[in-house]
């Protein structure tokens, strides 16, 4: 039986960490993911789980003990933002590429400078290329949903690979929604016992874990994590298709919203797609075919279902919530764009960067996006690919 | 489960090493002959050598390696388990070169030789 509650994001994450009951969790508080370490301090000192919980002296520390958890074989996970990410940048590449399956709870905030402590995806779209499975979130619902599925993806053997779950710091981790969990029960036997074939505290086989791969190694090393990378788009299905059954809320690789007959199409990851649906909402009922693909998994990147789910639109808008400075445009407008050119799609495609350490984004300001596609698919001139949205001047 | 040494080799396909490289058995690093990595190497001139043993102290990778040699050929008192007993060699697998042994002899017996 499903439980109806209302909790912020936070909250949510928290209490499914309650409910999966995980071994360790070390954690260094910074906002906006504070919260998440705090609500399950509670809960290790209410007796509530078992877990090991470590408050350590930094980030770096508290992914670095999740690794060597996860080594000697048990259940970890850790929660950071911004500048804490930035800080546990060398232990992210040691847990992917020791293939050591673990959770990372990231709430995102904008990177300093300026210091700022508000919604932007630059800290977790900094680390894309750390090896890391990357589920991002619209609400607090997808939240919840995302972690009690990411356990089962990162230790499928298959994979072997860590999870970064994100959502929009502020905007979902602290506003409350309403939100249907699962009996706690259900997500035990949903995420089972984990057990590793091979692993540190295991006296029956001594184990070396991270030793030094001269050049002979290296390469063999990097070609294997990136079949796991690979074979990870089968499992996050299976254990969607899965958690489906269970809880009734289906996911994929994305949300396609109204994009089937879409001329125009936004795509986009977070909590601003809930903003655009009520566009789109409007659009509709004026007979604009406005549509939008909210993407989950960012890392495996689901180029060729992208590229599908967009071959009849005019044209597109690939919205990032991070510049890259490449004076090219955002992460998500550099992979969009390749997927769709190695689809030969002939959609016109431009890159708008907005919401920037917290800056707002309106209904308004989305239908300024579709009008501006139907232009840009009337003239057939993209213009500027490169663009920002919601800036004084 | 432990994991077949013999299989994790310069010509194995990336298929079949081992997941993360991790090593699944103890005790390999005497497996591991890091003497690839130089290429000179300490050469103990065994007269000059006066089994102080200063060598064997200092070596960082324990690559100086303590032989206990046949005393049958002694006579007299004291011709037990003494200093004479042994003799210092280099274990070329896993010395590194570094020198260290060459540079600390107090009696100019060890010469670091090309390969």
């Amino acid at each position: 039986m499903a439980k109806r509650e209302r909790l912020s994001g936070n909250e949510a994450v928290a209490i499914a960490l309650k409910q999966i009951n995980p071994d360790v969790f070390p954690a260094f508080p910074i906002t906006p993911s504070t919260e998440i370490p705090q609500y399950f301090a509670s809960f290790v000192a209410n007796g509530l789980v078992d877990t090991e919980f470590i408050p350590v002296e930094s980030e770096h520390s508290s992914m670095s003990a999740a690794i060597g958890a996860s080594a000697a074989g048990a259940r970890a996970l850790t929660a950071t933002s911004s500048a804490g990410l930035a800080y546990m940048w060398e232990p992210l590449y040691l847990a992917a590429s020791n293939r050591l399956p673990l959770v990372l709870a990231v709430v995102n905030r904008a990177l300093s400078g300026p210091i700022n402590i508000n919604c932007d995806h630059s800290d977790s779209m900094g680390a894309r290329d750390s090896g890391f499975i990357q589920l991002y979130a619209e609400n607090n619902q997808e939240a919840y949903d995302n972690m009690v599925q990411a356990f089962r993806i990162s230790e499928h053997k298959d994979v072997q690979l860590p999870v970064m779950i994100c959502q929009d710091g502020f905007i979902t981790s602290h506003a409350v929604e309403n939100i249907t969990l699962l009996e706690d029960k259900e997500v035990k036997d949903f995420v089972g016992e984990y057990e590793p074939e091979n692993y540190l505290l295991n006296p029956a086989c001594p184990t070396a874990v991270g030793p030094y791969s001269v050049t002979d190694y290296y390469m063999e090393a990097k070609r294997a994590q990136a079949e796991a990378m690979k074979n990870a788009k089968d499992v996050i299905l299976e254990v969607a298709k899965e958690f489906g059954d269970l809880s009734g809320r289906n996911y994929g690789f994305f949300e396609s919203y109204h994009l089937e007959d879409a001329e125009y199409a936004v795509v986009m990851i977070g909590s601003a797609a809930g903003t655009t649906k009520d566009t789109i909402d409007q659009l509709r009922k004026q007979g604009v075919k406005a549509g939008l693909l909210k993407l989950r998994v960012f890392r495996p990147f689901p180029a060729e279902e992208i590229a599908e789910a967009l071959k009849n639109v005019k044209a597109v808008a690939i919205m990032d919530r991070a510049d890259s400075f490449s004076n090219q445009g955002g992460p998500l407008g550099a992979e969009v764009m390749s997927a769709m050119y190695r689809k030969h799609l002939q959609a016109e495609a431009i890159n708008i960067v907005y919401g920037l350490g917290g800056r707002d984004v309106t209904v308004e300001d989305m239908g300024e996006v579709f009008a501006e596609l139907a232009r840009i698919a009337k003239t057939g001139e993209a213009g500027d690919t490169y663009r920002f949205m919601g800036v004084r001047g | 489960m432990a994991v077949d040494l013999n299989k994790l080799h310069l010509r194995a396909p990336w298929q079949d090493l081992t997941t993360g490289m991790m090593i699944h058995a103890g005790g390999t690093s005497v497996e591991f002959h890091t003497g690839e990595w130089t290429a000179v190497k300490p050469s103990i001139d065994q007269d000059k050598c006066k089994k102080c043993g200063r060598c064997h102290m200092v070596c960082p990778d324990s690559a100086i390696v303590v032989r206990v040699v046949d005393n049958a050929r002694m006579e007299g008192p004291g011709c037990g388990k003494t200093a004479l007993d042994r003799m210092y060699q280099v274990d070329t697998d896993h010395c590194k070169g570094c020198g260290i042994c060459a540079y600390n002899c107090p009696f100019d017996a060890i010469e670091m030789e090309g390969m």
